[in-house]
């Protein structure tokens, strides 16, 4: 078995023996469900109820949309990989990780970005009509969300260049992988309810 | 990609302080958590295609969601082996937020008819 | 005498040294003492405070008499808005935070917050949206679409006001999120060694829920502001019946919010209650497990109850009938609250100091806004209450009546410890007598108003209703708060002429903030006290006979002794004293980072390029942040 046991310790004991940073991060992601709740089930709300079109079944485009998917999903893997590495002490394996998820991150909004633009071209904008609203609006919030991931990302390659980040650091690439993750499991909720999920229309 | 002996943790732990020592799956069985990924999402894609009723299909494609959700919050973000207080923190937001909106929904009724 | 290390100057890290003034108008800059920051955020809350409240005068001028002339229309609009905007973001909330700041450290036996500079960054951020909503004023218009914001009139209504509203309110937004996530993992995290969960002082609990409230309701009216913001400056359809879109979604998302926010302004107060009434009265504070776990309750059914500001909307008898059931639920652990108050002061030693006075009047007045709040729970009663007087006068009664005197009380309680300083009593009480008339005076009336059918939200009123007596009633009424809070300011400007003499311990209280001097120092605790009990310092002060009587400990007995500096050296102690006091290092910062925010705001309504450059600034607020060396 090769599994990793690592100390999770603190510089300050704390009350529960978790870590401030840790505790801190959980707490805003539970309160970021709630962000992305608001935006997914406004999106619910108004399916179906565009007076005009482009309608979604006449823009979107499944299996480049799965291509996306699947492209974020890998970046989990990369990313968690950058952390075992980092619990191993392999700072090299680390950045070569983390440039591996920072790219699948910045290929997913690339493809985003393609997606809009092509959409754009097609008659849909954000006043178009109440998809294009809530499509675009939703969407828009997870890549940014997904950009400032890549940010942080990029900020770790660069700091352990620099030395700020040594094998003690493993806490900073957990914590940036916790957020990287959640931007995922919100788009495995967007992929199903807005791309998959049929409106009839 | 990895070693095959088992490495001493990076930091050392410092004397008196608190802490836990948490257990980390290796490298492989992430791997093998993505290829179940890919799979699901594959299957996705695949009934979205097949020609089975509306009523099949959406039960079916929020089972899949779920199933992804739940292995990369699980595994990936490392609650399995975490402390119960993050987990905690973590499903009062995902139950609260889809109780909350669940209800605002309803009240539009927007899954009659 | 605890030896205390701040980073050297010029140390390390060059460009991005860290600053090291600790006196002047760049230390307070820099701060992240969490005292400092709790100042910062008081006075900046009375100084909204007194402008909310000219505000309200101007609405009663205007209201004094039918067909009154004195503000237009929609100045009115405006004046109203930012009356409501200003009370609840830019007063109650601050003031609330500027009392957990300062005490939650030393309430639980702290040094500081879990981050110190993040904890700094909200308070430049509340500063830098309160400044933006009002300018406003100076731009074209103030937000004046109502604290409330209901679509379509706040997004099809031309001119930017309500841009004002959706930019500063997502700015205050950042800010008491950014604190929500601080002080939670300060108080589940941080606590003195010996200080179990329901050892905490009730104050922390009520901390703790309202922390948990903001974190989980903030996002919901987060992304209503930006569906509004989109609907006004990009052209989306959140709102717009013509496009299909519904403007009662806006009232779910601002309700969602807006429900778990008013026990947000309310906890707090009551937890400082919970505070004065058992020192006061000598005894403790009767059934705190109860209290713990009501406020908890409240906390919880707080979500639940949103929908019942919207009665009148047409969600359906089924709706209706749900939410009006979960609100008269909602009564029940607040009237757990009021029992367990009375129960603490049955029998008590009772001392009616100015901070008693107003915990009392608290009691009483809430009860009375509780009361009114029950009859809108019933929902045919409220197809008459709602949108009348009768609204006005039960949120007044709660959060004025409640949260504003509870705060008072606060503010008299606790104003020794921070300044060293005692405020007057006697014209404290001048403060407290004439608050209680005027207040009852203004708002009391309203119930009358609102059930003889006068509506909110008008400008004036025709002389055929014959609403103007008890209108004019109500003015003076608000004419003699104003006079009461002038004579409060006339006493902090007395207190500070005062030599800084009120001890460590002025009022023989129970909870650690009073076992260090008064102000405290800059590390809190000489040495991190170690906690037996609930009311820790009292039990250090006072043991039980077998008779039952309650006698003081003798000093160097089994505590310390209150009157001087320390928290406990002996057994008590923490190790020697001796060993260095790691503080954590001041930062320019959370200054920059918060500078960015209204540099995007304004980019957002007039010039793109402004937002681009607002987006640099706090990104190098934030990399800065990131990238400054440690305190050591």
């Amino acid at each position: 078995m090769e599994s990793v046991h690592t100390f999770e310790s603190e510089h300050e004991a704390t009350s529960t023996g978790l870590p401030n940073t840790k505790l801190a991060m959980w707490l805003f992601l539970a309160s970021d469900c709630l962000l992305f709740g608001a935006l997914i089930s406004t999106y619910v709300l108004y399916r179906g109820a565009s007076l005009v079109g482009p309608y979604p079944s006449e823009v979107f485009d499944i299996p480049y949309t799965s291509v996306s998917s699947f492209v974020l999903l890998a970046s989990s893997l990369t990313m968690v990989l950058a952390l075992a590495a980092i619990q191993r002490g392999e700072m090299g394996r680390m950045r070569v990780w983390l440039l591996a998820t920072a790219l699948l991150g910045m290929t997913f909004v690339g493809g985003q970005v393609y997606e809009f633009t092509t959409f754009y071209r097609e008659g849909l904008s954000l006043s178009t009509n109440l998809f294009g609203t809530t499509f675009y609006v939703l969407t828009g919030f997870h890549g940014t969300h997904v950009g400032v991931g890549v940010l942080m990302l990029l900020s770790l390659v660069a700091m352990s260049f620099t030395g700020r980040i040594t094998p003690r650091d493993t806490m900073a690439v957990e914590l940036v992988g916790l957020y990287w993750h959640f931007v995922d499991i919100v788009w495995i909720v967007i992929f199903t309810v807005v791309y998959l999920i049929p409106t009839g229309k | 990609m990895e070693r095959a002996d088992v490495r001493e943790p990076a930091s050392p732990t410092p004397p008196r302080a608190r802490g836990r020592t948490v257990r980390h799956p290796s490298p492989k069985e992430y791997v093998r958590i993505a290829v179940v990924l890919a799979v699901v999402t594959a299957m996705e894609v695949g009934i979205y295609y097949a020609k089975i009723s509306r009523a099949l299909l959406i039960p079916l494609l929020l089972i899949f969601a779920a199933v992804k959700f739940v292995l990369v919050v699980l595994w990936y973000m490392h609650l399995r082996f975490d402390s119960r207080t993050y987990a905690r923190f973590f499903m009062i937001g995902v139950a609260g937020a889809v109780t909350l909106y669940l209800v605002v929904l309803l009240t539009f009724r927007a899954f009659s008819g | 005498m605890a030896t205390v290390s701040v980073p050297a100057e010029g140390a390390r890290g060059g460009l991005l040294r860290r600053p090291t003034a600790t006196t002047g108008f760049w230390s307070w800059i820099t701060t992240v003492d969490h005292k400092r920051i709790g100042i910062l955020y008081g006075i900046t809350a009375f100084a909204f405070f007194l402008i909310g409240g000219i505000e309200a005068l101007f609405i009663r001028l205007q209201l004094a008499q039918p067909d009154g002339k004195i503000l237009s229309a929609s100045t009115y609009n405006e004046f109203f808005t930012m009356h409501g905007v200003t009370m609840i973001f830019l007063v109650v909330m601050p003031l609330s935070a500027a009392f957990f700041n300062y005490f939650i450290p030393l309430q639980i036996g702290a040094r500081d917050v879990a981050f110190p500079r993040l904890n700094a960054f909200t308070y430049w951020a509340f500063l830098a949206g309160g400044l933006f909503i009002y300018s406003g004023f100076f731009l074209g218009g103030a937000p004046n679409g109502g604290w409330f914001g209901y679509a379509p009139l706040s997004t099809v209504e031309p001119g930017n006001n309500m841009l004002f509203y959706a930019l500063g309110l997502l700015m205050t937004g950042i800010a008491s999120t950014a604190s929500a996530m601080n002080l939670a993992v300060t108080i589940i995290n941080m606590r003195a060694p010996g200080m179990t969960m329901f050892r905490m002082p009730v104050f922390m609990w009520m901390a703790l829920v309202v922390q948990l409230l903001l974190a989980f309701a903030l996002p919901i009216i987060t992304v209503g502001l930006f569906q509004m913001l989109f609907d006004r400056r990009f052209g989306t359809h959140f709102f717009d019946p013509a496009a299909g879109g519904d403007p009662v979604l806006w009232q779910h998302m601002f309700w969602l919010f807006g429900h778990p926010e008013v026990y947000i302004l309310i906890l707090p107060a009551m937890g400082i209650v919970s505070e004065v009434l058992p020192v006061f009265a000598r005894k403790p504070l009767f059934g705190y497990q109860f209290v713990v776990f009501s406020g908890i309750a409240i906390g919880f059914i707080g979500f639940g109850v949103w929908a019942h500001h919207m009665f009148a909307v047409g969600l359906g008898p089924v709706a209706n009938t749900a939410f009006g059931i979960s609100t008269l639920i909602i009564a029940v652990p607040t009237g757990v609250k009021i029992f367990n108050w009375m129960g603490t002061l049955w029998k008590g030693d009772i001392r009616f100091t100015t901070p008693m006075l107003f915990a009392v009047a608290f009691i009483g007045q809430f009860v009375v806004g509780g009361l009114s709040g029950v009859t809108h729970a019933v929902v045919p009663a409220d197809y008459q209450q709602t949108d009348t007087y009768y609204i006005v006068a039960h949120f007044h009664y709660v959060l004025f009546g409640g949260a504003i005197f509870g705060l008072f009380s606060g503010v008299y309680y606790w104003w020794p410890k921070v300044f060293g300083r005692m405020l007057d009593e006697r014209i404290g009480k001048l403060h407290f007598w004439l608050m209680v008339i005027g207040f009852n005076l203004t708002f009391g009336p309203m119930h009358i108003l609102g059930l003889q059918g006068m509506p909110r939200r008008i400008q004036t009123y025709p002389a055929t209703l014959g609403l103007g007596a008890w209108n004019m009633v109500a003015t003076i009424g608000a004419f003699v708060i104003a006079t009461s809070v002038l004579i409060f300011v006339l006493n902090a400007i007395a207190s500070f002429r005062r030599p800084m003499d009120a001890g460590a311990d002025p009022w023989d209280a129970r909870t650690l903030e009073w076992s260090v001097s008064s102000p405290p120092p800059a590390y809190n605790f000489e040495e991190i006290p170690v906690v037996h009990s609930l009311d820790e310092l009292w039990h250090r002060k006072y043991a039980e006979t077998e008779g039952g009587v309650v006698v003081p400990v003798p000093a160097g007995g089994a505590g310390t002794d209150p009157a001087h500096d320390s928290g406990g050296a002996g057994p008590e102690g923490h190790g020697a004293g001796g060993h260095a006091i790691h503080l954590p290092g001041q930062s320019y910062f959370p200054f920059v980072a918060a500078l960015g925010l209204p540099l995007i705001g304004y980019g957002v309504i007039f010039h793109l390029w402004m937002a681009v450059a607002g987006s640099v600034v706090l990104l190098v607020g934030v990399y800065g942040w990131a990238m400054e060396p440690a305190s050591e």
